[in-house]
């Protein structure tokens, strides 16, 4: 794991009047922001808080909310080292800290988040779900998020892979209807944690659902495969799309070209490796149809987890950038909601 | 009472040979021969396992549902086994199995991965059939990184567990080490998969038996990935001359193979150790690549045997057909020069 020198510690205790300034200016500048809090300062919990510090444009980061004492959690270690403040007791931290905080990231379990979700329903807090609970509606922020109706206040990131292909599956699907996608994700064994590795089967049946609705496909398969080579390799996907026979190949790469920027703007390390082709070597005919294949490849930026862990990495990523689209235009959607 | 319990995947490894083509007619028609030949066990699937019909992998002539439906059937005394690779099917698969009286569900994971397959061990074990683990490309890792895993298994609820030379790498001497320290250290039986890649199949089961192994693997023909499996008259012949006790009829199981499978093949479909497939042992690569090696290299005007060597040295495992289309594609690209 890469840990940063906690800066903000080091300000604090070199020039502490400094140091109060910073905060306020910073707690005034983020009444502009959408404010958001962090449930569960594990690895993902900790690695979205450097990516909010880091990059967070209309998002700040309030707090980080864990259940143990902070000398026990690295995660709240790492929050406080960077000037977040921290809660110790889970829901009940939050509901402290409602009022000043309008977003949580839900970076727990799925029991945990269904446990938490009515809380958050009942505090007016918009939850972005990292779990594969699903709670509430899938989302790809490239693709749907604008599509969400304005009572929605719970989201789910679907999975890593989701985030992965389903942008891209939905870009060919736009050139030609995608009748059946089926994607390959193969991530270093170091990044599959215990949640990944005890519930491999949730990975593909959602992965599934996701693609067919979000991305669009009318059928829809998703592997996983962990590989143990060392160096660990990169997270890679391999998108195969069923379409018409006869579809515009050019047309098909112009549009994952495009989505592949849009993604590139909150996943700097999303890079496709190969170029939408036509698949020649299927070792059937198919009727009336062909398959294209295209394969992405996702580099972590490595502030808290490794650089191959590019499967972690964009979910956060994900999250963040959920977060920075909903922030534009967060007046509207509160005026929107019942409250 | 026989000493071995013999499983014949036919039907299973078999498919990979004929790019998962039988069609249930004739899947039904073999199993009928193999159940009057008193086989101990056959195993049917998709070559990848229940769910492995994938443009990844090849689609298959029929679904999993279709290939049980015409088998079970004509089974008596053989018992009816199937494969899952956790990552490719899931539990639905399993109670599919389960609902065709299949006896014996066997979870296949990469040697170094077997926790990905506790859920599906559990299913397994409730559903009431039999847990036979396999750890596949086990020449990848060292004997006592096997043994720590077999034991992973052998927690799960595993009756058995497999060393599976997956790539046909294996050399009698380290499949005689692994098998005596699985069997040493063991509770549970320990089985034996060999593959013909550089013509040791059947030396290595037999190895394999003499060093404590008590249940294996083999194919009509040899029928199966690669440069196929142990074939597996052959071994009742070569097991017979070494004094160990077997159920199936030698000759019947000879019928089976000559009168009712071989008539069925064409000529490219019946596996040997040719330039290629003695490649995949070499460079200790999984064995179902083959054929998607060779219609790799016909299409990108490759040597198949040069894109197989890249792909043992990047070290890729089961399940990652995709990457034989990117490494050609690389190398395609590389040898053409700067356009």
């Amino acid at each position: 794991m890469v840990h940063r020198p906690g800066a903000a510690m080091r300000l604090r205790r070199n020039s502490p009047l400094l140091y109060t300034l910073l905060s306020v200016i910073r707690k005034r500048w983020s009444m502009d922001k959408l404010r958001t809090a962090i449930v569960g300062p594990g690895n993902i919990g900790t690695d979205l808080m450097y990516k909010i510090l880091d990059r967070g444009r209309n998002v700040s980061l309030e707090a980080m909310v864990g259940i143990y004492p902070v000398e026990q959690s690295e995660g709240l270690q790492a929050a406080q080292a960077n000037g977040v403040d921290v809660g110790t007791d889970g829901l009940a931290s939050v509901r402290a800290i409602a009022d000043d905080v309008d977003l949580v990231f839900e970076a727990t379990s799925a029991k945990i988040h269904e446990s938490h979700a009515p809380t958050y329903d009942e505090l007016g807090l918009f939850a972005v779900d990292m779990t594969p609970a699903a709670v509430g509606p899938f989302v790809a922020p490239t693709v749907n998020i604008d599509a969400l109706s304005e009572d929605v206040m719970n989201v789910n990131m679907i999975t890593c892979g989701g985030q992965a292909t389903i942008p891209i599956v939905n870009a060919i699907d736009q050139v030609s209807s995608v009748e059946y996608a089926e994607i390959i994700a193969t991530i270093s064994s170091d990044s599959a944690g215990p949640g990944t590795r005890q519930n491999i089967d949730e990975f593909t049946q959602t992965t599934a659902a996701g693609l067919e609705e979000v991305g669009g496909a009318d059928n829809a398969k998703a592997i996983i495969v962990l590989n143990p080579a060392e160096p660990p390799i990169l997270n890679r996907c391999t998108i195969y799309t069923q379409v018409a026979d006869g579809t515009d190949l050019d047309a098909v790469r112009e549009d994952v070209s495009r989505m592949t920027e849009t993604i590139q703007s909150y996943v700097p390390g999303y890079e496709v490796i190969l170029e939408p082709m036509l698949k020649h070597d299927l070792g059937v005919e198919l009727e009336e149809s062909e398959v294209i294949t295209t394969m992405v490849e996702v580099e972590g930026e490595g502030q808290h987890l490794p650089e191959y862990a590019g499967n972690l990495d964009i979910m956060t990523s994900a999250a963040l950038g959920t977060a920075e689209r909903l922030a534009l235009d967060w007046t509207e959607r509160l005026e929107g909601v019942v409250r | 009472m026989s000493d071995l319990r013999l499983i014949d995947m036919t039907l299973r490894d078999g498919m990979h040979a004929i790019d998962h083509q039988f069609t249930p007619e004739q899947m039904r028609d073999i199993a009928a021969a193999l159940e009057e030949a008193e086989m101990d066990v056959i195993e049917v699937s998709h070559g990848d396992g229940m769910s492995g019909s994938s443009i990844n992998y090849g689609f298959s002539a029929a679904s999993t549902e279709e290939y049980l439906a015409a088998v079970a059937p004509v089974l008596d005394e053989t018992q009816l086994a199937v494969l899952l690779l956790p990552g490719i099917g899931t539990a639905e698969d399993i109670e599919l199995a389960a609902s065709y009286d299949a006896d014996i569900c066997r979870i296949a994971t990469h040697v170094t991965e077997a926790d990905v397959s506790e859920q599906h061990f559990q299913y397994v074990t409730d559903l009431g059939m039999e847990a036979i683990g396999l750890l596949m490309l086990s020449h990848m890792a060292p004997p006592e990184k096997i043994l720590e895993q077999a034991l992973l298994m052998e927690g799960y609820g595993a009756e058995s567990v497999y060393i599976m030379d997956s790539a046909g790498a294996l050399l009698p001497s380290d499949t005689r080490e692994r098998i005596e320290l699985l069997s040493a250290d063991l509770s549970i039986d320990v089985g034996f998969h060999a593959h013909n890649n550089l013509g040791l199949a059947v030396g290595n089961t037999l190895a394999a038996v003499d060093a404590g192994a008590v249940t294996i693997d083999g194919c009509l023909r040899g029928l199966g990935a690669g440069a196929g499996n142990a074939q597996i008259e052959v071994l009742l012949g070569v097991l017979k001359s070494a004094g160990y006790s077997v159920r199936p009829d030698f000759f019947r199981t000879m019928d089976a193979a000559e009168n009712v499978l071989l008539p069925m093949l064409s000529a490219d479909t019946i596996p040997e150790v040719d330039n290629t497939s003695l490649s995949l042992g070499y460079a200790g690569v999984y064995s179902s690549f083959l054929r998607h090696a060779r219609r790799a290299a016909n299409k990108f005007e490759l040597d198949p045997r040069e894109i197989l060597i890249e792909l043992g040295r990047i070290g890729v495992v089961g399940g990652q057909e995709d990457m034989i289309t990117e490494v050609a594609a690389e190398m395609a690209e590389q040898s053409r020069g700067p356009s």
